[in-house]
Parts: structure tokens; sequence; C-alpha cells
């Protein structure tokens, strides 16, 4: 039972209050895509034992999707981000690198 | 022109707390962001002012509760939203915005006593200790969505009207007599 | 015999008297007793018999490991089975029962399996009934299903009402003893805030009944001043008889209170489920004594000995006359001295150690107490009660040197702390060669959502016994706690004596079973526990584990850290499904949608289909009428007068701004940003991989608006997946959506008499001219603000008409009472379903299932084929989705009029790699048309569209098929001249 912040009203939300929305930063690939970059947008998910990206939606409070960065193993959260982001903040790099420093990078 | 009707027609149960719904209320759903000038002009010139993130502000007979940092919940007497919505389209003609009367869309309670705060307790996963005075906290009630927020030495709180049913038997069961924490 | 002292018992109210029935035997206790100590009181030793071999069992604990005394507690609607007699409070009037024997305790037919006990080793199940494999349902399942099992399960509804209740504390404490309680007052004098709970009705744990002393008081009153301190305290907060059941991710835990177990049907809710979130979590949950494997152990009478203490001191009641006492430390002394103290016989102490001369051991030699070093117990002697033991040398083969008769013994094989909590979120363990115990290892804690350690451990659950320690929160004194284990008593005992050892009472796992898993081959102490069902029973392996943990790493030459533990799972005792369930029962298990006719339609008789979680009118059968019969009338009434339908579940969302139309041509397949103000246009929405999600009818508002029409439950998925790519993917454009779907009731006014109806009522010109089909329009009807949309699922001329929620009953009624004189009757979603296949309109999720895209069902008409893009564009393009021989809709006719079962499948020659029977389709839709007077269908078939007029052979549900002809779906005016009437 995760604890996640979101970042637009603040709440310190449940996870019942909240929706899971798979990997964050999927790049859509539409018409005029190969089959191969349509196979990443589509079906190839990064599972990882340690850190991840992820989208959740505040379902039950706010109706906002935002980013999650979660280390899959031992839970911890290095920080929420809104979903308007391309790439994840400078800072929480900064943060996940100095806590995980075997870390090779959310790409 | 016929009387509209709350979901519940204004069912009360008197347990370790009083529950009440009441109603029908007028409710406006406004989407716009918070920070476009004609915003909190239009809301004032309709005796509305803009409430800071995540609380109600309350003026004579309405408030406007803060829903997300695009969303905003009018809340005023059912008979003067038609002219509210009017003044919303023409105060905010020329900003982007969406305004919806969801007065029928929605049911709301009150919780009243001494520990109307339990039976909020038992059924929203929130600390009630840590909410600021005039915060709007939008959750869940057991299993439906729901926002409530301190009012009136009791709690107002608001859900979908369909479910107004569920949300009444969730609340008498937890204000039960016997059932305090 | 075990009986009621004269004097003594700190928990029992001598003057009051509960009377109580065990068996149906009328019994007394006092105010204060637990069903455990009243049943000792009145000399009822045995209470069960174990689970696989029907063995005599008798009260082994006084706390929640108690693996023996589980018993059928209340009856009727407050029947529980399971329920343990050492931690049920007793009360007045309250009703027991023994559980697991036929026909009685006393005499118990499956004893028989004692006697085969050398038949049934470990593993039996999974050895024996094996082959024939049809025995297992006619002859094994049956035969263990009658002699297995424990208590009988409730047959009644729950007369009790539960609930949850959500808390939040900086720190949570779990466990009121000495530990948990400085604990509280540390962090409660800090200004935290603070979650107490205890799972027994009383603070203060152990010490208070070992008389312990605590920075120069006793415990029993350091424990009261510190109980008063706390509760002056704003900031914490108390709960006894509240069970920290488990502890989950960042904080959680679940506590379970028993409010009304001990004053059933009080009006309280019987039991509370806390929902803590935690800062920092706590774990006081103290230690469990081990039993000691010595043959005859699990003889009625052989008990724990602090349990015997806790009898004593707590109820004043004497487990037996005389009672030996057996140890491998010091603590088990205190029983003794306890014992000789409260005027009964120990004839001897049997201490396994070459040495005893602690302070305890010299206390007991001071009070006359015979103690024997380096002796054990070689057997225990009795069958439902103790009668004596036989002594022997530990480091011998047990050779008899004695033989002592008694009536009870107490065992003591040292202490393993409660780690339960600690473990449950993936707190390690590491074994203390001091304490022969696995403790927590506060280096690998189980840690928070800032990646700090979310659960700490204090006093004896992190090993520390000491009240000295406990309150100066050092560990000073392990050489006083120090435990030299003894894992077997005697140390060298042959077969006879192992295979008579008890580990695991209560499915009856003995020391020379855990020995045989060895052997043959199991090293993995998880793998063990499964097969030989060792700690898998109701008290989870509390007593049991940690000696056959012990057993096993010595079969297999291993250390005990290599062999590990088994898997800590919540809750730490269990919590009955009730408590779990919460509130969500009967009229409020789960909340359901009620449209604003809902009352209107139950009193008329409405036969409910749940749909998504509202409730819509299957049909409305007459006084006399069968289902099928009331859908044929609805539908011949609504194709030949006039039907109405309560459309509200309709999903409705306002889509507004300058990007509105730019988006909208993204999420459907068509082109919505070209249609015109006031008119209407069906559209589709797919999945990004081309897969049909939603369809319904768009409308355009004004220049910056449109409203969009979803199928009824998913409005809710469709607004989710509207602001998904608008907040997340293209969140520069100037778009917002509102679901109003509970803002308007709608009502389909169906049928040719429609616009006669509307016409009477009046308010607005409904004309062919002034609204025409697929337009819309605001107005008045009967003095009720509308909103008019001229749209028809069925065929049929209709008017579908949108009214604030508040007045859809009133509107709803209006209709009804006008309409009569044009033959309006209600109409369910039968009919509705009936009426849209004689139209071959598809419905999502009958003719889609989540791997059907729009070409597959004749829509390519509503596919753009202009847009350079939409959701779902590339995905159709996939090509596997664009092969020729794609199953296709196409409508289906049985050539003898029949109705195709929903669901069957076109068979095709030859059969599959797994000998099935090739097929080429499948009915998505089958009804009975009352309009054509037989059977019709729509089904996706193997290029179907083009094999028009061809005979295809359907499955039937009797094994046989049904020949049926492909044929266009459109049954019913395939012009379409009635709807554009
Ligand atoms: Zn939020």
């Amino acid at each position: 039972m995760l604890t996640l912040q979101c970042p637009y009203c603040g709440v310190q939300a449940d996870e019942t209050e909240l929706s899971p929305g798979y990997e964050a930063h999927l790049k859509r690939f539409g018409p005029g895509s190969t089959p191969e970059e349509f196979e990443s947008y589509m079906f190839a998910r990064k599972n990882p034992k340690g850190v991840h990206f992820e989208r959740w939606r505040h379902a039950y409070g706010c109706g906002k999707w935002f980013l999650a960065a979660r280390d899959t193993n031992t839970l911890e959260v290095f920080g929420t981000y809104p979903a308007q982001s391309s790439a994840p903040p400078a800072d929480l790099i900064a943060k996940i690198k100095q806590k995980r420093p075997d870390w090779e990078g959310y790409k | 022109m016929h009387n509209p009707v709350s979901a519940l027609g204004g069912e009360m149960f008197e347990g370790f707390a009083t529950i009440r719904e009441v109603g029908p209320m007028g409710m406006i759903t406004l989407r716009c962001k918070m920070d476009e000038k004609p915003l909190a002009t239009t809301l004032k010139k309709l005796g509305f002012s803009l409430p800071d993130q995540r609380r109600i502000s309350h003026g004579k007979d309405r408030s406007a509760g803060w829903m997300s940092p695009d969303e905003l919940l009018l809340i005023l007497p059912y008979a003067d939203v038609a002219a509210t919505m009017e003044g919303l389209a023409s105060g905010l003609a020329k900003t982007h915005h969406l305004a919806a009367d969801v007065s029928d869309a929605r049911a709301m309670f009150r919780i009243e006593g001494e520990k109307a705060d339990q039976v909020l307790a038992k059924l929203c996963p929130v600390d009630l200790k840590t909410l600021a005075p005039a915060e709007l906290r939008r959750t869940r009630a057991a299993q439906v969505a729901a926002a409530f927020w301190a009012q009136d030495g009791g709690y107002t709180l608001v859900s979908f009207r369909s479910v107004a049913g569920y949300v009444m038997g969730i609340l008498r069961h937890a204000a039960a007599k016997g059932a305090e924490i | 015999m075990s009986t009621r002292l004269q004097k003594g018992g700190r928990l029992i109210d001598r003057s009051t008297r509960a009377e109580f029935t065990f068996n149906g035997r009328r019994l007394i206790g006092h105010a204060g007793d637990t069903l455990a100590s009243a049943l000792l009181a009145n000399d009822q030793m045995l209470v069960g018999r174990s689970f696989k071999y029907h063995r005599p069992r008798g009260i082994v604990a006084a706390g929640p490991e108690e693996p023996n005394a589980l018993v059928n507690l209340g009856r009727a609607d407050r029947l529980e089975p399971n329920q343990r007699a050492t931690t049920t409070e007793l009360y007045a009037g309250l009703e027991a029962a023994s559980q697991n024997h036929w026909p009685s305790l006393d005499f118990d037919i499956g004893v028989v399996n004692n006697y085969l006990a050398r038949f049934l080793p470990a593993g039996f199940y999974y050895k024996t009934f094996i082959h024939p494999r049809a025995a297992w349902k006619h002859l094994f399942e049956p035969i263990i299903r009658q002699s297995a099992g424990l208590g009988s399960a409730p047959k009644e509804t729950d007369a009790d009402r539960y609930e949850f209740v959500y808390a939040f504390c900086d720190v949570l404490i779990i466990g009121g003893g000495i530990a948990g309680l400085q604990a509280a007052l540390t962090a409660g004098q800090a200004g935290k805030r603070v979650i107490l709970l205890e799972q027994t009705a009383h603070w203060g744990g152990r010490a208070v009944v070992d008389g312990d002393t605590v920075e120069n008081e006793s415990a029993e009153e350091w424990v009261t001043s510190a109980v008063d301190a706390l509760k002056t305290m704003e900031n914490v907060t108390l709960r006894n008889r509240c069970m920290g059941a488990g502890v989950y991710d960042h904080g959680y835990v679940l506590a379970n209170e028993r409010l009304a177990d001990h004053t059933p049907g009080d009006g309280r809710p019987k039991q509370r489920v806390w929902r803590i979130r935690a800062g920092h979590i706590i774990s006081a949950t103290g230690a469990i004594e081990r039993p000691l494997s010595f043959a005859g152990n699990d003889i009625p009478g052989v008990m724990l000995a602090a349990s015997v203490r806790d009898y004593v001191v707590n109820y004043a009641v004497s487990p037996g006359d005389r009672t030996v006492v057996v140890t491998n430390n010091d603590d088990a002394y205190l029983t003794a001295i306890t014992l000789v103290e409260a005027g009964l016989s120990v004839p001897v102490v049997l201490d396994a150690r070459a040495q005893a001369d602690g302070p305890l051991p010299s206390r007991a030699r001071a009070l006359g107490i015979r103690v024997e070093t380096g002796r054990g117990i070689a057997s225990v002697k009795g069958g439902k009660r103790v009668t004596g033991v036989q002594i022997c040398l530990q480091a011998g083969e047990g050779a008899v040197m004695e033989e002592i008769a008694c009536d009870a013994v107490a065992m003591s094989g040292g202490w393993s702390p409660v780690v339960h909590l600690w473990s449950h979120c993936g707190g390690k363990l590491i074994w203390s060669e001091t304490l022969s115990a696995f403790v927590p290892d506060s280096a690998r804690p189980p840690l928070n959502h800032d990646g700090s350690a979310m659960v700490s451990c204090v006093g004896a659950a992190a090993g520390v016994y000491d009240p000295a320690d406990i309150i100066a929160g050092t560990d000073s004194d392990g050489a006083a706690t120090a435990i030299v284990p003894v894992w077997m008593m005697p140390q060298g005992a042959p077969i006879g004596l192992r295979s008579k050892m008890w580990l695991d009472y209560q499915n009856d796992v003995k020391v020379s079973d855990v020995q045989l898993a060895a052997r043959e081959g199991y090293e993995s102490v998880e793998h063990t526990k499964r097969y030989t069902t060792l700690g898998m029973a109701t008290d989870q392996g509390k007593l049991s584990n940690i000696n056959g943990l012990a057993v096993l790493s010595q079969a297999l030459g291993a250390e005990i850290p290599q062999v590990g533990t088994t898997t800590f799972r919540p809750p730490y005792t269990p919590v009955t499904i009730g408590a779990l369930a919460g509130e969500a029962r009967g009229e409020i298990f789960q909340p359901l949608r009620r449209t604003p006719m809902h009352d209107w339609h139950d009193q008329n008789g409405a036969y409910w289909e749940p749909v998504g979680l509202w409730r819509r009118p299957y049909c409305y059968p007459r006084a006399g009428e069968t289902h099928d019969q009331a859908v044929q009338r609805e539908v011949i009434n609504t194709r030949e007068k006039l039907g109405l339908l309560d459309a509200s579940t309709l999903g409705k969302i306002i889509v507004k701004g300058p990007d509105a139309g730019r988006f909208l041509d993204m999420l459907y397949t068509n082109m919505m940003s070209n249609l015109a103000v006031g008119k209407c246009r069906y559209g589709l929405m797919c999945n990004e991989q081309g897969f049909l999600s939603d369809d319904g009818v768009v409308a355009r508002i004004d220049e910056d608006t449109w409203l969009c029409h979803t199928t009824s439950g998913g409005a809710d998925r469709i607004h989710g997946w509207m602001e998904d790519w608008l907040q997340c993917e293209w969140w520069d454009w100037k778009v917002y959506t509102a679901n109003v779907t509970e803002q308007y009731a709608q009502v389909a006014v169906v049928g040719p008499n429609a616009r006669k109806l509307l016409e009477k009522i009046g308010g607005m010109d409904v004309s062919k001219e002034a609204l025409p089909f697929m337009q819309w329009a605001d107005g008045s009807l009967g003095g009720f603000p509308v909103r008019v949309y001229r749209i028809s699922f069925s065929g049929e001329l209709s008017y579908e008409i949108a009214i604030p929620a508040s007045h859809g009953a009133a509107f709803w009624d209006m209709l009804h009472r006008e309409g009569a004189e044009f033959g309006a009757m209600p109409y369910g979603t039968e009919c509705l379903h009936v009426l849209r296949a004689e139209k071959g309109f598809i419905m999502i999720g009958d003719e889609t299932d989540g791997t059907v895209t729009p070409l597959d069902l004749g829509l390519g008409w509503a596919v753009s084929k202009k847009k350079a893009d939409f959701l779902g564009k590339r995905g159709m393009e996939r090509t596997y989705l664009a092969d020729p021989e794609r199953w296709k809709l196409v409508g289906l006719e049985t050539l003898d009029g029949s109705v195709l079962s929903d669901g069957a499948y076109a068979v095709a020659p030859g059969t599959n790699e797994n000998g099935q029977r090739n097929t080429e389709g499948r009915v998505t839709s089958t009804y009975y048309s009352p309009t054509l007077k037989k059977g019709i269908a729509m089904g996706l078939i193997k290029n179907g569209p083009d094999r028009m007029g061809e005979v295809v052979e359907l499955n039937k549900v009797d094994g046989g098929t049904v020949k049926a002809r492909i044929v266009d779906a459109v049954f019913f005016d395939k012009e379409g001249e009635k709807g554009n009437a």
C-alpha cells in the first residue's frame, strides 16, 4: 500500500486513491512509423528490479496524471513530478544517482 | 416550472452523529486556468472568491472549491445557477474555459455532531487531524469518489448523485449508535 | 486435575460468576477469565483432537500461540469456528464446542488414524491419493472432506457489524508490555503522534505476571503509572484488544480490534479493522516460549512453563496438582517456584543442562524443590491426561532411570522473539548463537517510502529480556539469557521415541516426519513445510517452526542460518472474514448506481440487469408473463406503437475549447471537427492497437463545444481516456472536458407514435422539418427544460430526450401518463438489444471483445481515410489486421428458424493439433426476433462478407450442430425508412 505525493494538489495520497498507468516517458509512434518503432511504443515495457519511472493518476483526488520515480525492489519513492514532462527533472536524476550510484539512467 | 428533487429527498439519520442529505444545491464545474485574469474578476462579480490550492472559499450564500489546478466547483443556491452560468459565459467569453451545470449530478450530505469526524475517519483514507481549516479534500468514501470540507461545526460531503443511496448507507453504518471510536 | 485455587488471580473477579457451556455441559467461570482458564478451572484439560491422527489435545499455552484449544464459539448467526480458547474472554452465556472429532470428544473414531500413524508419514497425501485419478472425485476427496476440517462453517448470515477506521500517526507501537509502554512514553513525551496497540485486554505483558521489578517499582505499579501517564497525553492513542495483524508497504499496518467479542449483541460493532499509516513502526511484540521435543509431549497436561505461570498468577488456576518442570533454561524455574508458592507440588525440575546455578535455580533449591540436571524426559505417560513421566539422561538414548507420577508437565525450550511484524515487509533476521533464536537484523530493516527503516523492534521481540535493559534501551546481559538449545530430548532418541515427539500439534507433524522429509531429499525449509504441513495450520507454526527448522538442519547436517526460516505472512493471528469485509456487505456491499427513474422501475416490476455498477431494467414482466414473453411484447409494442426507455446511464461528456475539434478527430476514427452545429454523428473510438473500444453519437453544441455520448458504463473510462491524452500527450492543446453523465436523465421515446406523444405534450417543434434525423434541439416539453436528439438505436422514429436529473422521475411519469393513449410502454435492455440486432447495429462488448477492429465489423465507412492520424490508425495498419481471412461481421439465419446459442462457434473441416474441431467464426449476438418471428444472429465469420448465401454449421450446447445461412446483418427495414420518418 504505497503512498505517493500528487504534485498537482499536494496530497500525500494513499494507493487506493490512485490508479496506476504503466511506464512513463513512452514515445508515441503513429502512422508512418516502422513496425519496430510501433512495437517499442505499444508492447516493449521495462520491468527493472530497481529504479523505475511510472505513470499514476490521482483518480480519487484532483484527477491529474503524474509521474513517479520508484525503486521497485525497496519501494523507495525518489520523487513525483507533473505528467507534462518529456524527461525526469534534473534534480530528481541527481538525487537518484546519489542514492543509487550503479543506476544506468532512465533511458 | 417543476420543482427539482434531490437524490434522496432530504433523508436523515440520527446515530452518534447526524446525517442529512441536503439539496437540491446549485453546483457548477468550472474548468479554467486559475491565473487567467478574467477569472478572479468574473468570480468576484458573481459573489465568489478564488480559492487557494485545496481550499474552499465561502461567500454570502455561495462557495468556490478548488478541485484541481484547472477546476473549481462553484456551490450556490439552485435557483441562481442559470444566471451564474450566463455571468460566467460573458465574463469568460474571451477566456478558454468550460462551465457545466452539475447541480443534478451531485448529492450533498451534512455530517453533524461532536464526533462527526469519526464518521469520515471510518470511510476515507484521510488524516483529518492535518486537514487545514477550509480545506476541501477530494478522496474516496469507502468505494466511491467524494469531496468534503469542515463547515459550521460539522462536515459537508459531496458525492455523485447515482450513488447517493450507497453513500447514505455507508454514512449510516459509520455513524450507527454504539460505533463511536 | 486442574482446578481453581483458593486465593489469587490478578485478572479475575471472584464476585462475578459467568455461567457458560462446553459441549453442552454447564460450567462456571469468573469475570476476567479466558475460556481456557475457565475450562481448566473446571478440570477440562481435553479440548480437541488433532487434525490427522485425531489424538487427544489439551491446552498448551495461554495466549495467541495456542495450537490446540480451538473451539466452535457461539451458535447460529453468531457461530464462529476455530476460536482460540486462550484468547477468548469469558462472558456469561458463552457457548463453546470442541472441534475435529466424531462422534464425541471423549470417543473419537478418527483416532484409528493414530494406530495407523506409521502408515501416514510425511507427504502421505501426496504419496497415496494420486492413482487412480478417478478415485479422487469419488473416493479420496469425500472421505478426506468428511474427516478433515477444523470446526464447522456458519450457515447463517453473520448477525454482527464490522467496520474500518483509518488512522495516522508518527509512531505506531505494537505490544503493550514494558517495552511497548516505554516506547510510547518516550515518543509521547517527545510530542509525537503515537498509537499503542495491545492484543489482550490488559497492559503489561509478561513482566506483571512474573513479578519483575521495573525502575525500582513492581512491574504492576510501573505499568499502572505508565498507562495513566499515557492516557493524559493528547497525542497518544491507546487501544487494547487490538492485534497488530500485518505490516505493509510504506508504513501501512492493519490491526484488528475486538470490540464486542466478549459482549456479543451489545450493539457495538463486533470488530473493527484499523488501517493505520505510521511514520515508524515499533514492534514490541514479545517472545513465544518453545516446547521441547520429547516423546509424548502432546499428551493433555503437557504445557508451556510460562503459560502454567499465567494460569496460576492471572486466573488462580492450577493446571495440575503435581507438575514436573522440564527445561533447558532458568526461566522455567520461576514456574516451579510459583507453583510451590501457590501450595502445589513440583516433584522435580528436570534440567537438560549439566549445571544450573543461576538465581532462579538457587531460589528453587532453597524452597526445597528437587532439581535434576543433565536429565530429560524419555517419555510422558498417559492418554487423555498425563499420568507421569519417565526420566532419562539428556545425553543418552532414553534409558528410563526413574518414573515419576504427575498430572502436568511444564516445559520450556527457551524463547523465540516474535519477529513477524518485522519480517512482513522484508526485514531480515539473524541467528543469535547466544539466544539460540532468530532476532531482527537491525542492519537490514524493512524500508519506508523515503528509504529509512520502517520498523524497529524493542524488548523481547528484539531478544532483550531484562526490564532494566528495556527501559535503558541497552542489551547488556546476553549472557544471563543465553540458551544452549535442546532440539531433541534425549539427544540420542531412537525412532520409537522420535515418532512420538510432536513439533506441530495441530497438523500432527513429528520429529520423525521432518527427518523423513530430509532423507527424501527436501532441503529447502519452504518445501519441507509444504510437504510435511509443518507450521501450516491456523497457528502458522508459532510453536513449531523453530523446532522443526532445527530438526531439519540437524538432519541435513547444516547450520540453522543456512537452512533459514519460512516466510512470515500476515495476519499475525487469524482475522475473521467479516472484519476484513468491513462495512461492505448487504445493501452496501458495492455501490449501486441508480438513475433518477430507478424507484419507478422497481415499483413497476422491473427485472434487473447489472450494467457496470448500474442496475437497468432487463424487461418489465407483467403478471403471468415469462421474461421472454415480456421482451417480445415490448419489442412488438415499440415497433408498432410507442416504447419508453430509461437511457440515463448513457455516458455524456462535454468537450470544449479551440482545439476540441482537432482533439475529437484524434479520438474518433471518423471526422468530428466538420460536424455542423446542431447536428449529430455516430462515431467510433479505438485503442492504439486499432481495436474498437467504444461508440456513440456526438453532437456539436456550438462552435467550441461537442457533447460525446459513450456506452453505458463506458463514461468514466472514456472520460479518463480523454484526460490521459490531454494531460500526458497533447498538453498544449486547449481543450477541457467534463463528464456530465449524471447531470441528465435521458429517455428514449421510440416508435411510430413517438412524435404524436411529444406533440401532445407540446413546448417545441419536433416535426420532421424542424428536427430531422441526426439533429438536436434545445427547448421545453410539458414545461420541462429538455435537449432533444433525433437519434435511433432501434431503427424506429426515435427521440432521445435529456433532462436535468432532478426532473427525471417527473418527466418519465408524464411521458407514461400522456403516452397511454398512444400505447406507451416501458421497455428494458433486452428489448433494446433485439431492436438493435434486427437493425444490425453493433453493441460494444457483444460484437467487440478487444480484438475486433471497425473494419472487421463492416464499419469502414466510419474510419476516415483522409485523416493523417487518429488513435488506432497505426495499429490498424498492422499486417495481420489487414489479413483478408479475418473473421468479419455478417448476419446469420438458421435454416430451421431456431435461435443460435450465444457464443456458438462455426465449425470448419478437420481438427487442430489438439484434436479439436477447427473453427471459422463465432456468434456475437443472437435473439428471437418477434418482428420477424424467427431466430436472428450476428457473428464474425471467416471472410464472411464474401460468402453471402453460403451455409455454415454452428455448434450447439448439446454437442450437435445447426445450419445457418450467411446473410446481411440488417434484418429489418433495410432502407431505414422508419427511423427517418
Ligand atoms: Zn492530486
